[in-house]
């Protein structure tokens, strides 16, 4: 095990220390601050999660369950939309509109079957919960065409102060196809008033051909969007190939880049592209070589963990930790591990009593405990 | 002289059945490598050698040698808990890859025989079929 770290260190160390100005290693703390404790155990693949205001959860599972955890009680929400189950497909986010109390929308990405061709693509609804059933289903938007590539669905939900729902399509497997054309779905963060209608100073409204919902383009696979809780900003960080994996800024109308730049290799080893910036694409706020294969990411707006506030938390599938990011201006001076070699961390999210929640595959949902 | 020319005869339907069948198998296997390349590659690597003790290698996997039919089950139905592969213990989550049983088939053709795997049978469709969870 230590020579294993010892490698990924090495790594690291020599293929940032060549690609990336200004890098910083990431450490692991010697003494732990804080424990965890398993909340919601033995869950599959976890994969969104939400608090609702009587203090219980909602969580769901990619093979397409939602669950709600009430009480130590899990329930299974009835009538849940049939999802397309092929490789990373399935029930993925899920969130709460601002003003769920009065208007108990719940907000849903997955990968749908509805439409002509074979195959599946995101979908953003809104539904309600009655008696445990989902009801009043509104489809608000569906990535088209359908494909059986199974991979790069994208996705997660956020809204922003002004009410707007953001979320993001994955390339879809056709990475020469769709991120770079804003005439089609797929590689992009999307932006839709929360009933589903385009707001009227979306960045190609007026082009003709355009998908309209489209916010920002040239994403790969978007898995992470949090809202900053400062500048009230849109954070995405998305899978690069091999190396390459991104944090950005989610920037009205910008081109993010893929495939045409990019700081990775193609999974087979070969070359994808020698360019790693170009005029009109946008640099990463951060990239990761080795890739870490980035899941959910959170900022901890909270006062439960005073030397971590403000810091960015971000799940790695790869390497089986969360990590914390301390970010000065907009750069990332320093990255340590937090529950290190824990299992595939999925999603991280801060609760509404302030806490830290940590989704690991095959094992369930951990709060994280400071020690004072 | 009649038997010669016998053997000759089985000889040349010999030849012709196991030419058939490989074939068979490279066809299957050249559609098993997209898959591959699709929905593998990513954790278990280019050429199956995976990541010790995170993701188990198929290169020269000597749990793909000995538990076949628990090696389909796995790609047909996803894996979780204690695997040993080569002497290292693995813990992990292989979520359901969601393939249908054709897909299954050349998948498995391609990953029992590549990186120096060899598989004295072709896996089949019935096969594929009879493995349940």
């Amino acid at each position: 095990m230590i020579k294993f770290f010892c490698t990924i260190t090495f790594i690291i160390t020599v293929g940032t220390s060549f690609a990336q100005k200004d890098d910083v290693n990431i450490h692991t703390p010697e003494i732990l601050k804080y424990s965890t404790e398993l909340v919601v155990p033995e869950l599959d693949i976890p994969w969104g999660m939400t608090f609702l205001p009587d203090g219980s959860m909602l969580v769901t599972e990619i093979k397409g369950k939602l669950i709600h955890f009430k009480d130590g009680v899990k329930t299974e929400i009835k009538q849940v939309p049939e999802v397309y189950a092929r490789g990373q497909g399935g029930l993925m986010d899920v969130e709460l509109h601002p003003d769920y109390k009065n208007n108990g929308w719940i907000y849903f990405t997955y990968s749908s079957t509805e439409g002509e061709e074979k195959g599946g693509n995101t979908a953003l609804i809104r539904a309600r919960i009655k008696e445990g059933t989902l009801v009043d289903k509104q489809i608000l938007y569906k990535g088209s065409p359908n494909t059986t590539k199974p991979y790069h669905f994208g996705s997660r939900i956020v809204f922003d102060n002004d009410g707007y729902v953001y979320f993001g399509i994955g390339d879809r497997g056709e990475h020469f196809i769709n991120p770079q054309d804003i005439n089609k779905d797929g590689g992009k963060v999307y932006r839709l008033k929360d009933d589903g209608s385009i707001p009227a100073d979306n960045p190609f409204i007026n082009e003709a051909g355009a998908k309209t919902a489209i916010y920002s383009y040239g994403h790969r696979n978007p898995q992470g969007m949090t809202k900053h809780p400062v500048t009230g900003q849109i954070w995405e960080n998305e899978h690069g190939p091999q190396g390459g994996d991104e944090i950005n800024i989610v920037r009205k109308g910008k081109n993010y880049g893929w495939p045409v730049i990019c700081y990775g290799i193609n999974y087979d080893n070969t070359i994808l592209t020698d360019k790693t910036e170009m005029p009109g694409m946008e640099q990463p706020l951060y990239y990761y070589v080795p890739s870490i294969a980035p899941s959910g990411m959170a900022f901890i707006h909270s006062d439960k963990y005073p030397d971590w506030k403000g810091n960015l938390l971000i799940g790695s599938l790869k390497f089986q930790y969360l990590e914390r990011l301390v970010i000065k201006d907009d750069k990332v001076t320093f990255r340590e591990k937090i529950m290190p070699d824990f299992g595939r961390v999925r999603n991280v999210k801060i609760g509404n009593d302030g806490y830290i929640y940590v989704a690991v595959e095959g094992k369930g949902i951990y709060k994280i405990i400071p020690s004072l | 002289m009649s038997q010669i020319k016998g053997l000759a005869f089985l000889t040349v339907i010999l030849t012709y059945f196991s030419f058939i069948q490989d074939t068979e198998l490279s066809k299957s296997m050249a559609r098993g490598k997209d898959i591959y390349n699709d929905f593998c590659i990513v954790c278990h690597k280019p050429n199956g050698e995976g990541t010790e003790k995170i993701f188990p290698p198929l290169a020269k996997s000597d749990f793909l040698s000995k538990y076949r039919e628990e090696s389909i089950r796995t790609v047909r139905f996803g894996q979780k808990g204690k695997i040993k592969v080569n002497g290292i213990e693995y813990n992990g989550n292989m979520p359901l890859p969601g393939l249908t049983d054709e897909e299954i088939v050349d998948v498995m053709n391609y990953v029992l025989n590549s990186w120096g795997n060899k598989s004295e049978k072709i896996v089949t469709i019935n096969e594929v079929n009879s493995i349940s969870k």
